[in-house]
């Protein structure tokens, strides 16, 4: 895979990542002219696009266009259902996920898809073990701030009690 | 204790706020989120963003700010960047965040890392010590982290810093850790490959990992290889095949099940490694097809993911080698796709039969009302799909519906990569098929105009060389010009304008070259028409220089019209028209200049390249005796300043003879190749044209299109040409044209569809998909995008296309070659090197050969093949072959007296020995292959087979034994030639015999040659060393070693250089000597060396731009060994 796009029915990007690395010039260029080709095609046609030598492979959830670029030997419906799959994680992390959450949690939405995807090929197929690693991250982040808790206040070193003080003030 | 208690107590409250905390941190995010969609317009979000940009700039500066507060900045920054909005100014601080920030920090900052760094950018470098320490850390977290960014971005250049620890962990015992490491790998392989050549044995670990995800994530490498060099992998077959049964067969856990399929993924790609281990080998895909009919059978179920898997499967099946039982599983698969009222489905069943129609036309033919329909559809990748499959179906019986086809589509697209695509393929079917002059043109006509300026510059180049240089019949080549100048002044009557700059460059060429060919337009017109382009604004000036070219060209009588043009012109701003009116103006008055310039007729063939500028010569002389400097290549320039020494006049620059006087319009007669400049550049560069390395030689070239599609329709097109040509359409295309024409009523429409498919699909019966495949395997595109005419056409579909090719590519060596050797047959085809032994075909040819070849080695007896077998007079020792030097005296009579090397052992097995000899024939190296019976029973069918990329096979001799006696030896003679310089070049071969009949052995055996055997001296006299020495352009210096043990030191080495490489020494003189040699009969090398203190500099110059690098190599190495 090439790159993946999320963006919305307004046009809006909502989350970009990209698999090959091209200036941000032409990211911009063609994030600008993917997502209107993609806007203007008609719900009953089918997802896929010849675009310059790439195809692509969008899928409409809602109000959010998903889009992915794969090369020309690689299999569209397969692509179609790692949308589907990323889609579903995204739901299940999020309960019921809305653009919203993917909005304001974008940075949750790059973890997940980083922890699917690894360099543009799918790393982790299954729902249950990518939900399980980014689970145990955030569990380990609150485990690291319970630890933090419980040590005395003069072994802490510098960058870490600035953010447990922080805490504690809250 | 109570202490901890307490303290536990304390944080409690703290801890429950952790939810809430997280959620302070978004809250910015948030609220900038909010105010921007609050907004009304982008010019309020542009200030607003702005002035958070200013905000955050100040923050991530101030001392102040905490890791946590930074964390946050960061996340709006991430979203800025998304906006499209430049927040540059954070990426020192993401990777700061990531160096020094908690594991929540470093989350982010990683993150915010990949998102922003391109794998080449600067910064990242910053980041190999955070990733060199998290990689060592304890934490999985951290180190997961860590993999996950160096998967993703990573500057080439410090993977050897990381390869060690992410080496480590492909044993860590966590396979999550073990998934990313592998998959970083897989980056490292894909970005530089050479830095995890040497642990290729890893990828093998990981392939048998005992976890699933492990293994499946090592395939994403082993595609990748497999895609390089399939042949290095065969032997995993058997484990890739057992891996898919486990698989189907339901042994993965549960976790690996998508929607109930298992592994669907892992099932994809494996497919996919399959088909191209089993491409084109049968052993190997015989282990597979089990295992596909299987996958078939499971891909039951009716969801996308099945359909996945089914798709990738049936592309295996047509790619391996056929079986037939498969093959029809897999077509009716594609019937499902195809006939399914999912789109995506439909889509992908087109896409699979434009893959299948190569091997199979008459699928298409099933499915013909399918792809009618589709046609049509209003969805433009289904459209697009099919033009696509119907491109591939085309033959000459359906083009001219295809092409209209097409042009439809084109005339209502406006996606630029479509057109340049579609627009490719109309012109080469029509190249291919054209039925007839006035069709060819026509489409022609139409792709110029939609393509237009988009269009690849060969598209209009392949149109002009196909006009230019004909076929065998002059007459026919002059209807179709003729056709082209009527069309084409048809079209410049009417409005010119909205015409692309490529078409009227096409049409001024066309018109300035053939015009005279149409007696019955008056030439004013035509020079009216031209004239009238060049005042047109729309025209671009580099257009003009076509049109002012073509007006040069329109023979002399209109000297009125031309006069005022030249005048008005010679005033113009642009220089180049200028001196361009100023040719005419001449030209236009000295009809005897004219016709000497600008031969009306002269052989397309004729026009040779002066790259070297030579007919410059007699100018660089006289200023040269006025007194100017001589030029100095720049490295001379410098070595000078370097050494300051007095100023050193160019060797040879007196001795220059004035070569030919000044011509200086030569390279104005045709601008449409850019290289093709007039032949009438002087003498001075013949030794270098006859060499015919630099220069383009169109000679005896075939045209390309005529070979498959339109010659054969010889008589058909004749006729057609007397026809008033106006530009109108055809009256096929208007046939076509109403056929397709829909009408109201549904049963019509439905008879119109028939119609329609019977013309579509009208040659793809039964009868003629013999045709069809035919075709297939010489793949047209390639056929005809050859850069160069006359290296062009493998195609080997007709035994005259595949004569007439080899004859031009050899072009300059083989009439020789075919003299001498008269009983050789010419290598078939361009890739003639592997000659696939047909010992029936091989035996019936030589009987007749038989007498012929007494004559030469009548001391040898004649066997089945062209083989020269020799028996020993006198009984030999019980190992016979080692004796090297019996061999030699083996050599045929007619080759005694060449020079030639020490016979070498090259293999051997208990039956045979080879061994080789390579003999320097003035065009070409011949190597002999020895191949002795070293048994006491009669060996059978003898075959060798060679193969070397680099170089080409000229002609071979007895390469094919039927029978070879005990203890005999026959000899193989391989001519080959170098047309590229390679220092050294490798080759490879195969020698199959039988001992007892049924049982085919194998003997693999490979040599090295080097550049120095297909180094010839050149022989010439010291004044024309100097002239070719001038006209040359690619040079080389280098300081070489000096010999100094005896004698004359430049003597010495030059006779050392000279023994070793075959060089004409020319002349010595004083601390200087020049040499010169060739590359077989091809482009001389002259070395100009000089004593320089102890070093012999040596300076040299060829027309062929790696020759000097390969000698000069082989000069060093010949010093070096002494």
């Amino acid at each position: 895979m090439q790159f993946m796009l999320l963006f919305s029915r307004q046009g809006k990007l909502r989350l970009q990542k990209w698999y090959v690395p091209l200036s941000d010039k032409e990211k911009k260029k063609i994030t600008r002219e993917l997502v209107q080709t993609v806007l203007a095609r008609k719900p009953k046609m089918c997802s896929f696009l010849e675009w310059r030598d790439l195809k692509i492979v969008y899928k409409r959830y809602a109000s959010l266009y998903f889009c992915c670029a794969i090369e020309d030997q690689d299999n569209e419906l397969i692509t179609l259902e790692i949308i589907h799959r990323y889609v579903e994680l995204l739901d299940k992390y999020f309960g019921s996920v809305c653009e919203l959450d993917i909005i304001f949690n974008f940075e949750k939405a790059y973890f997940i898809l980083d922890e699917f995807l690894l360099g543009g090929e799918a790393q982790e197929t299954s729902k249950k073990n990518v939900l399980k690693a980014i689970e145990q991250a955030d569990l380990l982040q609150e485990n690291l701030d319970f630890q933090i808790r419980l040590l005395p206040a003069g072994v802490l070193s510098p960058n870490i009690s600035s953010e447990s003080t922080g805490l504690f003030q809250s | 204790m109570s202490d901890v208690v307490e303290k536990t107590l304390t944080a409690l409250p703290g801890l429950f706020d952790s939810q809430t905390g997280a959620a302070k941190i978004t809250n910015r995010l948030r609220q900038l989120v909010k105010s921007i969609t609050e907004l009304t317009s982008k010019h309020e979000e542009e200030n607003l963003i702005k002035q958070e940009l200013c905000a955050m700039k100040e923050q991530v500066s101030s001392p102040n700010t905490s890791m946590k507060q930074m964390r946050e900045i960061m996340v709006r920054a991430m979203y800025c960047e998304m906006l499209g909005y430049d927040a540059s100014f954070t990426y020192i601080h993401a990777i700061k965040l990531a160096q020094q920030g908690g594991v929540l920090e470093k989350r982010v900052g990683y993150l915010a890392v990949s998102l922003f760094l391109n794998e080449g950018h600067e910064l990242l470098l910053l980041l190999v010590n955070t990733v060199l320490k998290d990689l060592q850390s304890t934490n999985l977290i951290e180190a997961c982290m860590a993999l996950t960014v160096v998967a993703q971005v990573f500057p080439k250049d410090m993977i050897p810093a990381v390869l060690p620890l992410v080496e480590d962990k492909l044993s860590h015992p966590k396979e999550i850790i073990r998934r990313k490491a592998v998959l970083a790998l897989y980056k490292f392989y894909l970005i530089a490959p050479n830095q995890v050549q040497h642990i290729h044995g890893k990828f093998r670990k990981a392939l048998s990992d005992r976890d699933p995800g492990v293994m499946a994530s090592s395939l994403h490498i082993y595609l990748q290889l497999i895609r390089e060099s399939p042949d290095s992998y065969k032997d995993l077959t058997g484990s890739f095949v057992t891996i898919l049964k486990q698989v189907l067969g339901g042994k993965l856990p549960v976790d690996f099940n998508y929607h109930s399929v298992p592994a669907p993924w892992l099932q994809i790609q494996l497919l996919r490694i399959l088909s191209l281990l089993g491409k084109e080998d049968q052993s190997t895909s015989e282990l597979m097809y089990e295992v596909l009919d299987e996958s078939l059978r499971r891909a039951e179920m009716n969801h996308n993911i099945t359909y996945a898997i089914l798709y990738e499967c049936v592309k295996a099946v047509y790619t391996i080698h056929p079986k037939v039982e498969l093959l029809e599983k897999a077509a009716r698969c594609i019937g499902n796709f195809v006939l399914s009222p999912k789109i995506n489905l439909k889509y992908l069943g087109l896409k699979a039969l434009t893959y299948v129609v190569q091997h199979d036309a008459k699928l298409a033919l099933q499915h013909q009302m399918t792809i009618i329909e589709c046609l049509d559809h209003s969805d433009f990748t289904i459209k697009r799909e099919t033009l696509e499959l119907l491109f591939r179906i085309t033959n000459a019986q359906n083009v001219t519906v295809i092409v209209e086809k097409m042009l439809d589509f084109l005339r209502g697209c406006n996606d630029e990569h479509t057109i340049i695509h579609l627009v490719g393929k109309v012109s080469e079917l029509a190249e291919k098929f054209a039925p007839d002059n006035s069709w060819f043109i026509q489409t022609m006509n139409c792709v110029f105009s939609i393509g237009g300026d988009l269009l690849q510059q060969d598209v209009p180049n392949n149109f002009l060389r196909l006009l230019a240089e004909g076929s065998e019949s002059k007459e026919e080549d002059d209807q179709l010009r003729l056709y082209a100048v009527e069309s084409y002044l048809t079209v410049l009557k009417g409005h010119t304008s909205h015409l692309p700059q490529c078409f009227l460059q096409v049409m001024s060429w066309v018109l300035g070259e053939y015009a005279h060919l149409q007696g019955s337009v008056d030439r004013r017109e035509v020079i009216r028409l031209l004239t009238q382009l060049l005042d047109q604004r729309s025209v671009s000036s580099e257009t003009r220089v076509w049109i002012l070219s073509a007006l040069t060209k329109i023979p002399e009588g209109q000297t009125d019209l031309i006069l005022h043009l030249a005048e008005r012109l010679s005033s113009s701003q642009d220089t180049v028209l200028r001196q361009q009116a100023q040719e005419l103006l001449h030209l236009s008055q000295d009809s005897q200049l004219h016709e000497w310039v600008l031969p009306r007729g002269a052989p397309w063939d004729a026009i040779e390249v002066d790259s070297s500028l030579s007919f410059l010569d007699g100018f660089v002389s006289e200023a040269l005796a006025a007194g100017a400097a001589p030029y100095k290549p720049p490295h001379q320039r410098q070595e000078e300043l370097c050494e300051d020494r007095a100023l050193n006049l160019e060797p040879y620059s007196f001795s220059l003879p004035v070569s030919l006087s000044s011509c200086s319009i030569t390279d104005r007669q045709s601008p449409t190749l850019l290289s093709v400049s007039s032949g009438l550049s002087g003498n001075s560069t013949e030794l270098s044209q006859k060499a015919g390395s630099s220069t383009l030689i169109l000679e005896g070239v075939k045209r390309v299109w005529g070979k498959d599609g339109y010659l054969p329709q010889k008589e058909a097109t004749a006729p057609l040409v007397d026809e008033p040509s106006a530009a109108v359409q055809p009256p096929v295309q208007q046939e076509a044209a109403e056929r397709t024409e829909p009408r109201p009523e549904l049963s019509t429409r439905n008879q119109d569809k028939q119609q329609l498919a019977s013309s579509l699909f009208v040659g793809l019966g039964v009868g003629s998909s013999v045709s069809l495949l035919g075709r297939s395997e010489a793949p047209p595109p390639r056929f005809r995008k050859k850069p160069r005419p006359h290296e062009s056409s493998s195609s080997g579909t007709s035994e005259k296309s595949s004569g007439s090719s080899c004859r031009s590519s050899h072009h300059t060596t083989d009439i020789f070659l075919y003299g001498s050797f008269l009983e050789e047959e010419p290598a078939t085809s361009k890739s003639a090197f592997d000659h696939t032994p047909k010992s029936t075909t091989a035996n019936g040819l030589s009987q007749n050969k038989d007498t012929k070849e007494d004559k030469h080695a009548n001391t040898s007896q004649i066997f089945g093949g062209d083989m020269v077998i020799v028996r020993p007079s006198t009984i030999q020792d019980k190992h016979p072959p080692s004796e090297s030097s019996d061999l030699t005296a083996l050599l045929p009579a007619d080759l005694k007296d060449l020079p030639h090397s020490d016979v070498i052992s090259l293999t051997s097995d208990p039956s045979l020995s080879l061994s080789s000899c390579r003999l320097f024939r003035d065009e070409a190296l011949l190597l002999l292959i020895f191949i002795s019976n070293c048994t006491e029973t009669v060996i059978k069918d003898v075959a060798v087979q060679l193969t070397c990329e680099e170089l080409k096979t000229a002609s071979l001799r007895g390469n094919i034994v039927d029978c070879l006696e005990a203890r005999s030896t026959s000899v193989c003679h391989y001519a080959l030639l170098m047309d590229d310089p390679h220092t050294n070049v490798s080759f490879t071969g195969t020698v199959s015999y039988q001992t007892q009949p049924g049982h085919t052995n194998t003997l693999p055996f490979s040599g090295t040659l080097s550049t120095a055997d297909f180094i010839r001296p050149l022989v010439l006299t010291t004044e024309e060393y100097g002239k070719l020495w001038l006209s040359l352009s690619h040079d080389v210096k280098q300081n070489l070693k000096l010999l100094t043990d005896a004698g004359d030191p430049l003597r010495t080495t030059l006779n050392a250089l000279k023994d070793a490489l075959q060089l004409h020494v020319v002349d010595i003189i004083g601390s200087e000597g020049i040499v010169a040699c060739r590359l077989l009969s091809g482009a001389p090398c002259l070395l100009h060396c000089r004593v320089s203190g102890a070093a012999l500099v040596m300076w040299l110059r060829s027309p062929h731009p790696a020759l000097p690098d390969c000698i000069l190599y082989h000069c060093q190495r010949a010093l070096a060994h002494r």
